[in-house]
Formats: C-alpha cells, structure tokens, sequence
C-alpha cells in the first residue's frame, strides 16, 4: 500500500476530502464576514449567533411548521437575513458613526443574547436533525466511504461562494456596492439609496451564515453554542485571508480546512491550534494577510 | 432575701443556658452553613449537571429543613465554564470572603483537580460529584473532599469487561485530549488487555471538538472491532452521530461509549443509541425510591435527573445528617462522621466512603432501548446487571492515595 509520511494513502485521501469539506464550512461563514467588514466596515461578532440561528430556524422549522430541509435551504436564510436587516437598520446604524469597535461590542453583545436565550429553552446537549431522505447513504469512493449529505454540503457551499463572488465582482449591483462603501456621498449624489443598500448587504451577509447553518444541521448537533465554537475560528481565518477579500476568504477558508485535516492525522492534539498558529506566522510576516491589499 | 437568691439563681441559670447556647452555635462558623454550587452552567457539560443539579441541591436543602441545629442554610452557585482557573479562583473568593462551608458540583476533571488544591490548602470541603477522572481520589485525593457518584475505574470495569467478553477484542480509542479522558484511556487499556483484549490504535482529539469525522475515519482504517469513546458529554454525542453517518455499525464496527449520561441518549435520540453498553451510577427508573424521586425532580426541572443530579441531592442530604450529628462544620469532623454511616438512600446502594475520599456503592450496567421497546421520552435504559459495590471500584490495596496506607 502506498504510504505518505507513514499514513496509508487512501486514509490520507479521505482526510483532505474531509479538510476540504470542513474548509467549505468555513469559506461560507468568513464570506459573509468579509462581505460585512469589506463594505460596511463592522467586524460582525454576530455571525456565529446568525449560523446559529440557521441551524435553529431548519430545526424548528421542521419541527413545528413541517418545513422540509429544501425549503428550509432557502427559508432560513431569508428568515434570518431579515433579523439582521432589522438588526442594522434600528441598531448598528446608529453607531455607524463611531469607532469601529462599538459595533464589535455591540454584536458580540447581541450573539450573548441570542445565545443565552435560547440556552434557556434548549438546553446545550443539542438536538438531532434528521439528513434529508434524498441524501441519505453514502458512496464507496476507493480510499473512504463518503457520505451523500457531505459531497452535497461540498458542493452546495461551493456554488454559494462562487455565486456570491461574481455577484460583487461582476455585476452592476456589486458595483454600486463597493462604489457606496468607497465614497457614499457621490453615491448618494448619483441617486443611488446607500443607506438601504447598506440594509441590504448586511442581511445579505447574514443570509449566507444561516445558510451554513442550514447545511450544518443535519451534520451537527444543533445547539445554541455551536456558533460561538466556530466563530473564532473563522475570524482566524478572515485574518489570515485579509479582511475584506471576499475571494481571499473562500480560498483561505478551503485552505484552512485541509491544513486542519491534515494536523487531524498527524498530530490531532493540535487540531485546534493550527490555524491560530498559520493566524500568528501570517500576522508577523504578511500583517495585511494572504489576499488583503497592504494599508 | 428569698427572692435575692431567687433572682440570683434564675440568673445563673439563663447565663449558663446563653453560654451553652453558644458553644453549641460556636461549632456551626458564622452560625450558618454555606454551600457553594460550582458546575459548567453554560457549556457542554451544562446539561449533566448545571442548573439542574443546583435545583437538585435546592431539593436537598429544603427536605432537609432549610436549617441544620438551627442554622440556616444557604445557596450559591457560579459558572466555572469549564475553565480550571476561573474554577479555583471562584472557590478561593468563597472561601476568603463568603466563609464557604462545603463546594457542590464540581463537574470536569480539571477543574475540579485546581479546586481540591485550594480547599486542601485552606483546609474547606468539597464534595465531587460530576467528575470521572478516577485520579481525583488516587493521585490527587486530599483529606479535604470526596468524591461521591463514579469515576473512570468502574466505567471501564463495567463497559469494557462486558465488551470484550462478548467478543470484541480489539479496540481503537478515541479519548478527550485532557486529565478525565487520560484516565478513562488508562483504565480501559488496562480492563482491556487484563481480559485478554488489544488496543490496537488511538488518537486522542483536543476538548471540546465539533467535527469528528477525521477520528472517525481512523479508526475505521484501523480494522479495530470496537471503536472505545473515553470523552463525555457533547463530545460523546457528536462522535456517535459521526459514526453512524459514517456507516460504522454497518460496516461491522461497534461503539463502546464508556460514559455516557441520560441526557446524551436523550439528545441523540434512540433510532443512533439503540443498544449501547454503558455504565451507570444510578438510573431514575431501577426502581421504586429512585422513580419517586425523579418524579418530584420532574416536575420542578421538566426533565428526568442525571446520575450526576440524583447524586447532587444523595451527597448533599449526607452531608447535612453528618453536621446535624456532630453539630459542626468542621471538615475533618463531618467527614469522619460520613465515613463511619453506612449510605443507603434512593442513590447509593451499598454505599460506603473510604479513606480516600471515594464514596464506593453498586454500580449497573446498562443497554439502551431500542425506540420499539421504549414506552415513554425518558424511558432509555434496560439496566442488564449490578455491578457490588466492593468490585466497581479501585480496590484500596491499588491506591495511591497519600491518605491510605500500603
């Protein structure tokens, strides 16, 4: 049997499959989060609670409304989209004119809250959602059994990265977006409705979180702190990409999920290190990260 | 000059009554008896002990009577969210400004190793109830607490003897990256090949952890028969719902969970846990005592109680008889005193409190319900066998306790 680095080659490949479908997970969450810092400049402490609250929203959903999973793919993120616009309309832009660390606090404050109350209801243990009927079962690869429901995650995540990008990058409306964050004023002048597109991004943000949430569901214990267990992690990651790059961030986000797959099998005592310490050795050597243009 | 020596002798006789009075008072510190209830209220343990096991505590207090000789007794609580530091730093505080009489909960091994050092240094009490680690009561043990519900020792005992006598001789383990998994891993490995088992690969994950997937697929690479769980709580659950959409148990593997809660199986459901081995201190429904009590801890929780709760009320209902006996709150008194009763209440069968602070009482073996043959949500376990309380635990001619003598 082929061996690398002492590890049978096919476990070795059905751990970078792994890597790369946990990167996935990470490639949604800190997409949204450069989104939100790259045009509104917030560091959304919130976007844990928002994953969360994808995940809650499915589960519930399911529960009480008979909302099936497929519906749930396009329900919950709309649901919670919602909530945020809310949320940055009547909250975050009132302190849009300060520090950037008020808004920082202030959504950290609001994922505690999100977070604890529904501790209260829920308790931590977390609930069991079940994988849809369609995707139930799995492949037999050659080097690993995979699960149809990951290679669909896989995919899915995938998509949404790459849709997302060609939105902001390539159309008109993605324009407008990075213009009004440039310069809101002009914008302004030109008749464009800034504040509203403000709205709308930081929903749209949001969206992509629960989003995450959604696909996370049925792989995931859902419970109140399984946003606050991922977020740190994702930060690390926007870091380590550069904040605001949005494709920097897709990328970083797949990368950093092989890397941690790979430490998994090596040295699995560190697999929650790792990518702190890729965060430490990108700080002092490329401050601006990977993908960020230097200040 | 009768009624001189009336009011002469009346006096004396309140005097001295006063001064008896407060000799009696003197023994109680601050004539008020103090616990504190230290447990992760918010994390991943937060369910198998938490806000749940201070109600259960509440119970305990007020059957006792709300006072002991007296003097009233009184409640608090805090978060020590998993963290050893922030564990011993609460009890520290409790102990230079509240006068603490006794700590309650106490849940993951690494705090409560940090928080028996301080209670041995300031010579307070504690009693454990949430922990595993089997070390707690050997290496670590202090005159200054006990350790009441289980530890790691019989659950190796209990689920790994009946796992490989059953057949299931080669073992892969997947153990939490820290003090209650080492020692679950220890005791396992040792069960494991004293029955003429293997462990034939291991890897041990950093606490907590979300994504077992990567382990998962180790150890299926492994070829191993059984696939050991030395984690808990969350942990435990995540693993097992990886495996089984791994297809693990299909493809011939069986999980031995070797600490699993009430709460885990409830969470996880049965359809993902049917026949599960596992070992357990205390199930709510073995028998009559123990269901009336978990139905009086229900309609107060809403839930049906954890071991670990149950043993929360038993400890804490024993301490208080201890200070009644002895009118004091002195340590090494009330623990003299509960070593020299025998404990048998609807909790501990058998139960005795050793010099080593380990508080030995039967322990059951159990298998979880299929859903066709569960009759209600908590109706989960079938307990299989008893496990005497003399052979659950680390025998003390084993023990490395400073307190023993070998």
């Amino acid at each position: 049997m082929t061996m690398i680095f002492g590890v049978p080659l096919a476990v070795f490949m059905g751990q970078l499959l792994l890597g790369l479908i946990n990167g996935a997970f990470y490639a949604l969450l800190s997409l949204g989060l450069a989104v939100i810092f790259g045009l509104l400049k917030i560091v959304n402490f919130a976007h844990g609670a928002m994953y969360m609250l994808g995940a809650f929203a499915t589960l519930l959903g399911m529960r009480y409304l008979g909302i099936n999973f497929w519906a749930a793919l396009v329900l919950a993120p709309l649901f919670v989209g919602l909530l945020g616009m809310l949320v940055e309309r009547f909250l975050l832009r009132r302190i849009g004119h300060l520090d950037h660390l008020y808004g920082l606090l202030l959504t950290f404050g609001l994922a505690l809250i999100f977070e604890g109350t529904l501790v209260n209801f829920f308790g931590v243990s977390g609930a069991r959602y079940p994988t849809p009927e369609a995707l139930q079962g799995g492949f037999q690869t050659g080097f690993m059994f995979l699960p149809k429901y990951r290679a669909f995650v896989l995919v899915a995540a995938i998509a949404v990265c790459l849709v997302t990008w060609y939105i902001i990058e390539r159309t008109r409306l993605g324009a407008y977006l990075r213009a009004g964050t440039e310069n809101p004023a002009l914008m302004q002048a030109f008749g464009v409705n800034v504040p509203l597109l403000v709205t709308l991004t930081y929903g749209f943000g949001v969206a992509l979180a629960a989003f995450a949430g959604v696909l996370a569901a049925p792989l995931y214990p859902v419970s109140p702190t399984m946003g606050s267990n991922l977020l740190i992690v994702v930060f690390a990651v926007v870091v380590i990409g550069g904040m605001g790059s949005i494709l920097g961030a897709v990328l970083t986000g797949l990368g950093m999920g092989l890397i941690e797959g790979l430490t998994k099998v090596y040295y699995p005592e560190a697999a929650n290190t790792v990518i702190f310490l890729v965060m430490i050795l990108v700080l002092m050597l490329r401050p601006a990260g990977l993908f960020g243009k230097e200040a | 000059m009768t009624f001189i020596k009336k009011t002469l002798a009346s006096s004396i006789a309140i005097a001295a009554t006063a001064a008896m009075a407060t000799t009696a008072q003197a023994e109680i510190s601050d004539g008020e008896i103090r616990i504190g209830y230290l447990a992760d209220m918010s994390g991943v343990y937060r369910d198998l002990a938490g806000p749940g096991g201070l109600e259960a505590l509440r119970m305990a207090v007020e059957d006792f009577g709300g006072s002991v000789n007296g003097a009233p007794i009184q409640v608090f609580s805090a978060d020590d969210r998993n963290s050893a530091d922030v564990g011993a730093n609460t009890v520290r505080e409790w102990i230079d400004t509240r006068n603490v009489d006794m700590v309650a909960g106490l849940v993951a091994s690494s705090v409560t190793i940090a928080v028996t050092r301080v209670l041995e240094e300031n010579d307070s009490f504690g009693i454990v109830s949430a922990s595993a680690a089997s070390s707690i009561t050997n290496e670590h043990c202090t005159p200054n607490h006990i350790h009441w519900v289980y530890d790691t020792y019989p659950l190796a005992n209990g689920t790994a003897q009946a796992v490989v006598q059953q057949g299931g001789e080669t073992w892969f383990m997947l153990t939490a990256d820290y003090a209650f998994g080492h020692a679950l891993e220890g005791d396992v490995t040792r069960v494991v090949e004293e029955n003429g088992g293997e462990i034939i690969g291991r890897v041990r994950h950093p606490f907590p952890t979300d994504d077992f997937s990567s382990y998962i697929l180790q150890a299926q690479g492994s070829g191993a028969q059984i696939i050991g769980l030395a984690n808990a709580g969350a942990d435990t659950v995540n693993a097992i719902n990886t495996a089984s959409q791994f297809g693990v148990v299909e493809a011939g593997q069986q999980l031995a969970g070797l600490l699993v809660f009430l709460n885990d199986v409830h969470a996880m459901g049965l359809e993902a846990t049917q026949g599960l081995l596992l070992t357990t201190g205390w199930y709510w429904d073995m028998d009559d005592e123990a269901r009336e009590w978990s139905e009086r801890y229900y309609e107060r929780v809403g839930r049906m109680p954890t071991m670990v709760q149950a043993g929360i009320y038993s400890s804490t209902y024993h301490y208080l008889q201890a200070v009644e006996a002895t009118g004091s709150d002195d340590p090494q008194t009330v623990r003299e005193y509960m070593m020299s009763q025998p404990i048998h209440d609807f909790f501990a069968r058998n139960g005795q409190l050793r010099e080593d602070g380990r508080m030995v009482h039967d322990m059951y073996l159990a298998r979880v319900k299929s859903p066709e043959e569960s009759e209600g949500e908590w109706d989960l376990y079938e307990i299989l066998t008893t496990i005497p309380a003399a052979e659950a635990y680390r025998p003390l001619s084993e023990s490395q306790c400073k307190l023993v003598q070998n």
